[in-house]
């Protein structure tokens, strides 16, 4: 029961990294009709500017440098984020195969680039000591930096709740996932929103990426990738376009992965792509998403 | 006729093409409708009806001049066409079914000031289900939506595609009395199968047939059966 509570949360912990990345992922394809490849190389940037600050800015180790450089890495998430839908998503509207090679593109040259600037060797990334604390639940100890990342995707996910639900540009965001045209046609300019949820999802990358160099104690050139594909993943089995059902499924894909790996070793990735193809066949939407019209 | 030719129209089509995927739909458009009206766009299934309304708000690639009260407008994007006071209602409503229906209203709103009060005293059924989700009203409720969306804001043009396509008889009438207030203070383009309601509200028509515009003039000339069978495949003479 130890072991399974130690786990379980240890899943959920994963499951919010996946969360991180996914929850822009999903954003970006229902309102867009895109499906970004380059959302690990956010992801990436955002690891690498972590690695950045807390080495050569403020190494002193301390939690507030740490908090600094998780701002900072969502930040540079973000801008990454803009640049891409400003420099060459915007230019291939409507254009969804062409968009989706472009950052398949862009996602392999970020992969060299930081091959080429920080080498192919993971570069090692030291959290505040704080964060190598446990805290015990029952008689099970799980380390508190699985808290951090449940704590920050909860931030996130509640944020995203409130700007959808109770700003203007959520409206918009919430309508044009159901009907883009129709947005336009009531006087809308709805690019000012494809750009507005590239910042976020950028930016949640970003964050992912700080808090990912943690996890994984460090960064090399393709810690993105390896959070990519399971969180392409976690958006299908939780509907293209609804955060809340992203945030569902990642807690789902993160504890069957961490699960499944040590009861039945090596299998947890089979059996997240077998409950990729069950919630394919059963509910192609997704467990939240919109039904395909 | 000297009088019409030099009366400033509130919209004018010359020579619009649109082709969609290879196929040729409007095939050189040409019309003028009078400000301050009610035209009637008539003609069968499928002769391009819809696809003019969706040409003139930019929601379809056009090629061609479209002038609203003297000022291009083909060359804008769609919110910009709207921006410059259209008010577009399409066929099958498209309303947004997870939203409110004040959401769905706050939307639509262009105008500093949207007028709640008059969508509310045509429709007061939306006043009540404000908070329910659109996608859970009736079939009516929904056209009662896009009809307010469009009535929020004061418009110089208000487009209206089949507004009563699938309506029970009472609401045919209350959509009717909506488009007659509307029609007070806004030039209205209204495609439109229903001929009763076409000859209640119309002063002018225009009848297209396989892309182009077939004829215009007044819907007395619907009285005519020949012609109306000719023209729209119905008898339209009697009510
Ligand atoms: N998006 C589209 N793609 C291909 N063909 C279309 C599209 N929209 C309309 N059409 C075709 O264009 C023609 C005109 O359609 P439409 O404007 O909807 O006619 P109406 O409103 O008069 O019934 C029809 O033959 C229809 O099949
Ligand atoms: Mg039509």
């Amino acid at each position: 029961m130890e072991i399974f509570i130690t786990l379980f949360i240890t899943g959920v912990g994963l499951g919010a990294l996946y969360f991180l990345v996914a929850a822009g992922l999903s954003l970006i394809y229902g309102l867009m009709d895109v499906l970004n490849f380059a959302h690990g190389a956010f992801l990436t940037a955002g690891a690498y500017a972590t690695w950045y600050f807390t080495t050569y800015v403020r190494a002193d180790g301390s939690l507030t440098s740490y908090a600094i450089s998780l701002l900072i890495a969502g930040l540079v998430g973000a801008l990454f984020a803009v640049a891409t839908e400003q420099i060459l998503i915007k230019y291939l509207y409507n254009r969804h195969i062409d968009q989706a090679l472009v950052t398949v593109g862009l996602g392999f040259v970020a992969a060299s680039a930081y091959l080429g600037w920080f080498g192919t060797d993971p570069l090692v990334v030291l959290p505040p000591v704080d964060l190598y604390n446990v805290v015990q639940i029952g008689d099970a100890f799980v380390g508190l930096d699985r808290f951090l990342y449940i704590g920050v995707a909860a931030i996130v996910l509640l944020a995203n709740f409130l700007m959808l639900r109770y700003t203007r540009i959520g409206l918009i965001i919430r309508a044009g996932v159901e009907n883009r045209n129709m947005v336009t046609a009531l006087g809308i300019d709805v690019r000012k929103a494809f750009t507005f949820v590239f910042f976020i999802g950028g930016f949640a990358a970003g964050l992912g990426g700080a808090l990912a160099t943690t996890y994984a104690s460090g960064v090399g050139p393709t810690l993105g990738d390896s959070f990519l594909i399971y969180a392409f993943i976690t958006v299908v089995i939780g509907g293209m376009g609804s955060v809340p059902g992203t945030a569902i499924a990642a807690v789902l894909v993160g504890t069957t992965q961490v699960l499944v790996n040590y009861y039945v070793q090596g299998l947890g990735d089979f059996v997240v792509v077998l409950l990729l193809a069950l919630v394919l066949l059963v509910r192609p939407q997704g467990l939240l998403g919109k039904v395909v019209r | 006729m000297n009088l019409e030719v030099t009366q400033e129209k509130a919209l004018e089509l010359s020579d619009v093409h649109v082709t969609i995927r290879g196929s040729h739909i409007l095939q050189g458009v040409n019309f003028g409708i009078e400000p301050g009206v009610v035209t009637g766009l008539l003609g069968r299934n499928g002769v391009g009806k819809s696809t003019t309304l969706r040409s003139i708000v930019g929601l379809v690639p056009r090629v061609g001049s479209i002038k609203l009260f003297g000022k291009e407008i083909s060359n804008l994007k769609a919110h910009e066409v709207i921006r410059s006071g259209v008010s577009f209602v399409p066929e099958d409503r498209e309303i947004f079914s997870t939203l409110t229906v004040l959401e769905n209203l706050k939307l639509a709103e262009r105008d500093k000031q949207p007028n709640y009060d008059i969508v509310y005293n045509l429709f007061p059924e939306l006043l009540k289900r404000k908070n329910q989700r659109a996608g859970t009203l009736s079939g009516g409720q929904q056209q009662m939506v896009a009809i307010a969306r469009a009535l929020l804001n004061n418009s110089n043009l208000l487009l209206v595609d089949e507004p009563t396509k699938g309506l029970a008889p009472r609401l045919v009438t209350e959509v009717a009395d909506a488009l007659e207030v509307a029609a007070k203070s806004a030039t209205i383009l209204l495609v439109e199968q229903n001929l009763p309601l076409v000859k209640r509200i119309a002063k002018n028509i225009i009848v297209m047939d396989q892309g182009v515009v077939v004829h215009s003039g007044s819907p007395m000339d619907l009285e005519n059966a020949d012609f109306a069978q000719r023209m729209l495949g119905v008898s339209g003479g009697s009510h």
